[in-house]
Order: structure tokens, then C-alpha cells, then sequence
């Protein structure tokens, strides 16, 4: 195991390299700059913030710099929030997505799964046909609009919840854009676990453990549930980064201050610092809970050993 | 009374092609102790006959007819009481121990639960139980063996494990499917070896099913052939072996090769067994039958009792046979 940690390691550092490599030459190879927008500004003015920026010299050297950089923590500053570094920007907005990315998980584990295992035990009844139903539903409804339905009916209609802002976290402001976020995920998730379970249930070992007069309840936790769900879990580790890292639209929607916001702006405004450090971020993120899956597998599957 | 008395049992599976009958009409009796061989091709319904005694069939299935088991009904028993007989009284082992052991879970977890659910005795107590369980199956070293995984032991190996826990409640009766055709030949001696000193030791009557006609010999008391999903003949071993009254039973042991004669081509039955969807109305095994008469093809007579416990079921006379 602790030889398995150290082989990700090794694999993971030439892994964020190729990815900013990648992103750093797409980036500058997009047409326009961080400052094309700026009109009517002396060209000595400009010349100053290249300089500034670094954004003067070739770009192998910008390139090199910002490696330099980012090899000691430092994300570089903003292009376009100017009294702030990548840094700073990360931290005020990562934790508040992934406060509300944690909550959405566990939600979604707990639905998720939850609700797939009651649909493959009630397979092809009325339990099943609801869940699948609520399901698809929820997997065709993008929480581009389900985001804007929600704020519509419990803030605007119904008044019950404000219609957005963060205020700390605290309970009433993070309902609403848990939900947003967690539905799809829930709905994807309890379709996979139903159609693993009710794979597992028709497997030869579970015929074993009737046969032994095991009652139901206790083949299902004891001897289905686990193998069930390896490819829940398969999903849900990539799938974590995502629910984690927050969305541009339920930042918006419901102006959560996330880091999702940034992906989408760092974008448009060709604020390259910040989308090299956004994707760093979800690289970097991606590539633990990958290893976490990995490991989650040996407890799942005792005959996978690495 | 018999243990256990099967009478005209049948199985048929509702499936959106149609219905597939399984099973149709098998009727036997097993005293304690005795060892009943069930023998066919595959597909003959020899597992799902089984299977309809312990209530392990899918929800699609249709089950009809009577199994008393030492005076008691088994068919459709609500769950709950079934499970009150299945392992504590009635054992069962599978075909492939690879598969029917639970790959997720350690073999001392899957033995304990057996006696813990039935028993009710503490986990401790059923380790110390289980353990002896494996000495008694010949695990070496179970002690250090029986806190690993089944993907940790042999084939053999894994039989043994699942005869063990099969055995742990000391059920009067041991339903064997199959329990050697996914091992290794020395390795099937040694498994049905067991399988008979186990027997003795704890007096179990067993139902074998096997396709293996040397197993049947050397290990049972009353063989069922089936075919088809149709019961062909029922005999004890002896008579069956001696004076086989059916065209297939014959046909079966005509196909045995013997290792004393220098033959160029292994003797068969021609062509293949019945497609269980669509049945001929008559005798399932027509189509291969050397002595079949048209009307063969069209009807079936009734079970044949004769002598004391033998049966067949088969349009022509006996001498017709021979």
C-alpha cells in the first residue's frame, strides 16, 4: 500500500506538469490578451503592465517563470482582480464551494444509494418505477434549471428561503444550492447502484447465502452491498472533484462567492494566472481522489491488491 | 414415511419468449441416510428440481406438486420458515465454489453466519465450531486459512470450505449439485470420497446430481434419469446399472467408453436435447430414440410402476428394451 502511495506521487508531478504545459500553450494561443480590452491607454502605460506581468518577454520564459512559481506555491496575480494573487482568490472562494460540495456528497451517498438499493429490491414494482422515474428526471434536468426553479419557488414564491448569498454558510443560505447541486448527481448515482445491485443479487453467492437461510435484510448489507458498489464508487471519486469544485452556475444563481465563477471568467477575461491555477486546483484534486478510489477498491474488493 | 417425498413436481419459467417448462413431473422418495443420484444431459432440469425444493428459484418461476419433507410441506413455505430449513436442516452445495462462495467476504465470516443465524450461538463459539468443521473437510492449517478470502484457496480447496459450511448444522439431508464438475479429476475422487465418509459420520442423506454416471455408481443408492425436464427412469442403482429399462438410460451407458477396448470413434447419442420452449407433445426423447414408434411423437404413457420402487416412463414394453 504505502509503495502504491508513493508510485502515485511519482506519476502525479509529471501529470500536472503535461496538464499546465497543455493549458499554458492553449491559453496563449487563443486569440487576445488580459488587456486588449483596456481602450485609450498610452502605449508606455501598457508597455509598464506587460512589464508587470511579465507578459513582455517570450513566451518560453513566461513560461519557465510561472513553473518557477508555481513549483514554490505561488500562483502568480491576478490579471484582472488586481489587488489579488490567484492565491488569495482560491482561498476566499474553494472553501465555500467545497463546504457546499461536501454537503451535496453526502447527500448524494446517501440518496444515491439509498434509493438504488430500494429500487433493485422492489425491481419492476411501484418503489422501482418511482425512483427511476424521480431519476431520469433528475439526470435530463440540468441545474441550470433546476438552480433558477428552485430560487423562483422557495425565495421568490413561497418566501421560505433567501434567494441567495452566503452570509457565513449558515444553514438557510446553502439549502438551496446543495439541492441544485446534488439532485443530478443523486439521480445518476442511484441508477448506477440499482443496475449494479441488482447485478450482485443475481450472482451465484447470493443463491449461496439464501440457500444458508440468511434473511434478506441481512444479504443485502452483509453480502450484496459491497460488491454493489465498486462501480459506484468507480464514478463518485471523479465525481467528487466535480461536486467539490462547485459550478459557474449555481455561483451565479444564487451568488455563492464559489470558486466555479472563476472558471468561467478567468476564461473570458483571459486572466491566465487564474485559469492556470483554477485548473491546477482541479487537477491536482482529480489525481488524489483518483489514488483515494484506488484505495477505497482494495477494502471493497479484497482480491485487488496492488 | 420416507424423509422426503417428491411427488410429480414441476417448474416452469414465465419468460417474454413464452414458458419454459423446466421441469414436468419428477416424484421420488429418499429414506435417511440413503444417497439419491440425478442424472441428464445439461438442461435436463436437474438443478432447477432441486432448486424448487429449497424455494432458490428467480421470482419468474412457477413451482406445482407436493415435496414433504419428514411430514411437512416445503413448497411455497413462506420465507420465513424456509429459512428456519434451509442449512440448519436441509444443506446445499453448488457447481462452481469459485462463484458460490462470496469473493467479498473472509471464509470465517461466511461459516459463523451460518451457525449464528441458526444456532444463535456467539461469534466465538462459531469460529471455535467452524473450525472444526474445516478439520473435519481435511483444511490444513485451517486455523491460519479461515480468516482469508475464497480467492485464496484452491478449487479443491473451496469445495471443501462449502461441504464445510453445508455441514455445520448437521442437516439430514445435503443437496449436492454438481459439486465435482468444476474440479480438476483427482481432485473430483477425492471431494466425492469425502462427501461418503462425511455421510457416515453424520448420517446425512444426500441428493447428487451429477452427469457423471461412474459418480453414480460408485456413490448412490436410487438414481433418477431425467431428460427432457421429464423424469425417464427411477430405479435403485443396482437394478438401474444391471437391467436399464429405458432406451436413454441405455443409450447413456452405452456412451460410457471402456478402458479395455481399442475403439476408433467414442460411442454418442445422436442429435441434441429438446428445446424446452417448444416441447414435442410426446416423449421429449424421440427425436434421439433408436427404438422410437410414431405414436411416440405424439403421446406419452403415464409413469410405469413396477417391481418394488422402480419406475419408468417410456411408451414401449420393457422387453422391447433389451
Amino acid at each position: 500500500m504505502f509503495s502504491f502511495i508513493i508510485r502515485r506521487l511519482a506519476v502525479a508531478v509529471p501529470t500536472i506538469l503535461a496538464l499546465i504545459t497543455v493549458s499554458f500553450v492553449l491559453m496563449h494561443a487563443a486569440p487576445g490578451g488580459p488587456f486588449t480590452n483596456e481602450r485609450n491607454v498610452p502605449e508606455a502605460v501598457m508597455e509598464n503592465i506587460e512589464a508587470k506581468y511579465n507578459l513582455d518577454k517570450p513566451l518560453w520564459q513566461q513560461y519557465f517563470i510561472y513553473v518557477g512559481n508555481v513549483a514554490q506555491g505561488d500562483l502568480g496575480p491576478s490579471f484582472r482582480y488586481k489587488d489579488f494573487t490567484v492565491n488569495e482568490l482560491i482561498e476566499s472562494s474553494f472553501p465555500r464551494s467545497a463546504y457546499i460540495g461536501a454537503w451535496s456528497f453526502l447527500f448524494v451517498v446517501v440518496f444515491g444509494v439509498g434509493l438504488g438499493i430500494i429500487a433493485a429490491l422492489k425491481q419492476n414494482r411501484w418503489p422501482d418505477y418511482t425512483v427511476m422515474t424521480a431519476a431520469m428526471t433528475g439526470v435530463v434536468f440540468p441545474n441550470f434549471v433546476m438552480a433558477p426553479l428552485l430560487v423562483l419557488l422557495f425565495a421568490v414564491t413561497l418566501r421560505w428561503l433567501p434567494a441567495g448569498g452566503w452570509e457565513g454558510g449558515q444553514v438557510e443560505y446553502i439549502v438551496l444550492p446543495i439541492i441544485a447541486m446534488a439532485t443530478s448527481y443523486i439521480a445518476q448515482v442511484a441508477r448506477i447502484t440499482r443496475s449494479s445491485m441488482i447485478e450482485t443479487m443475481r450472482s451465484p453467492f447470493i443463491r449461496t447465502a439464501r440457500a444458508k437461510g440468511i434473511p434478506r435484510h441481512k444479504i443485502v448489507l452483509r453480502h450484496a452491498l459491497k460488491p454493489s458498489l465498486i462501480p459506484v464508487v468507480s464514478y463518485l471519486g471523479p465525481a467528487f472533484v466535480g461536486i467539490i469544485t462547485g459550478s459557474v452556475i449555481i455561483d451565479q444563481v444564487f451568488s455563492t462567492g464559489g470558486i466555479g465563477q472563476h472558471f468561467v471568467n478567468g476564461a473570458i477575461n483571459r486572466d491566465y494566472s487564474l485559469i492556470l491555477g483554477v485548473t491546477i486546483l482541479v487537477g491536482v484534486l482529480t489525481i488524489i481522489f483518483n489514488a483515494a478510489v484506488d484505495i477505497l477498491y482494495t477494502w471493497l474488493d479484497p482480491r485487488v491488491r496492488y | 414415511m420416507a424423509m422426503l417425498e417428491v411427488n410429480n413436481l414441476k417448474v416452469a419459467f414465465d419468460t417474454p419468449d413464452g414458458t419454459l417448462q423446466a421441469v414436468r413431473g419428477l416424484s421420488y422418495r429418499l429414506e435417511a441416510g440413503q444417497t439419491l443420484g440425478i442424472v441428464g444431459e445439461s438442461g435436463a432440469g436437474k438443478s432447477q428440481g432441486v432448486f424448487a425444493l429449497m424455494g432458490l428459484l428467480p421470482d419468474n418461476a412457477r413451482v406445482s406438486g407436493e415435496v414433504m419433507f419428514e411430514g411437512e410441506e416445503l413448497l411455497n413455505l413462506p420465507e420465513k420458515q424456509m429459512n428456519r430449513i434451509r442449512a440448519a436442516r436441509i444443506g446445499m452445495i453448488f457447481q462452481d465454489p469459485m462463484t458460490s462462495l462470496n469473493p467479498f467476504m473472509k471464509v470465517s465470516d461466511q461459516l459463523t453466519e451460518v451457525l449464528v443465524q441458526h444456532k444463535g450461538i456467539s461469534r466465538k463459539q462459531a469460529l471455535q465450531e467452524s473450525l472444526q468443521m474445516l478439520d473435519a473437510v481435511r483444511i490444513p492449517e485451517a486455523r491460519n486459512r479461515i480468516h482469508r478470502y475464497p480467492h485464496e484457496f484452491s478449487g479443491g480447496m473451496r469445495q471443501r470450505v462449502m461441504i464445510a459450511m453445508s455441514l455445520l448444522c448437521r442437516p439430514q439431508l445435503l443437496i449436492a449439485d454438481e459439486p465435482t464438475t468444476a474440479l480438476d479429476v483427482t481432485v473430483q475422487a477425492q471431494v466425492m470420497a469425502l462427501l461418503r465418509e462425511l455421510q457416515q459420520e453424520f448420517s446425512t442423506a444426500i441428493i447428487l446430481i451429477t452427469h457423471d454416471l461412474g459418480v453414480v455408481a460408485g456413490s448412490c443408492d436410487q438414481t433418477l434419469v431425467m431428460y427432457g425436464g421429464q423424469m425417464m427412469e427411477y430405479a435403485a442403482t443396482r437394478d438401474l446399472f444391471r437391467d436399464p429399462s429405458h432406451p436413454y438410460t441405455k443409450g447413456l451407458m452405452g456412451a460410457i467408453p471402456r478402458i479395455d477396448e481399442q475403439i476408433e470413434e467414442l460411442v454418442t447419442i445422436p442429435g441434441n436435447p429438446p428445446n424446452l420452449m417448444n416441447l414435442p407433445p410426446g416423449c421429449p426423447f424421440c427425436d434421439r430414440c433408436p427404438v422410437a414408434e410414431p405414436r411416440c411423437y405424439h403421446e406419452l404413457d403415464p409413469p410405469e410402476h413396477f417391481e418394488p420402487d422402480r419406475i419408468r416412463v417410456c411408451n414401449l414394453p420393457r422387453e422391447a428394451i433389451r
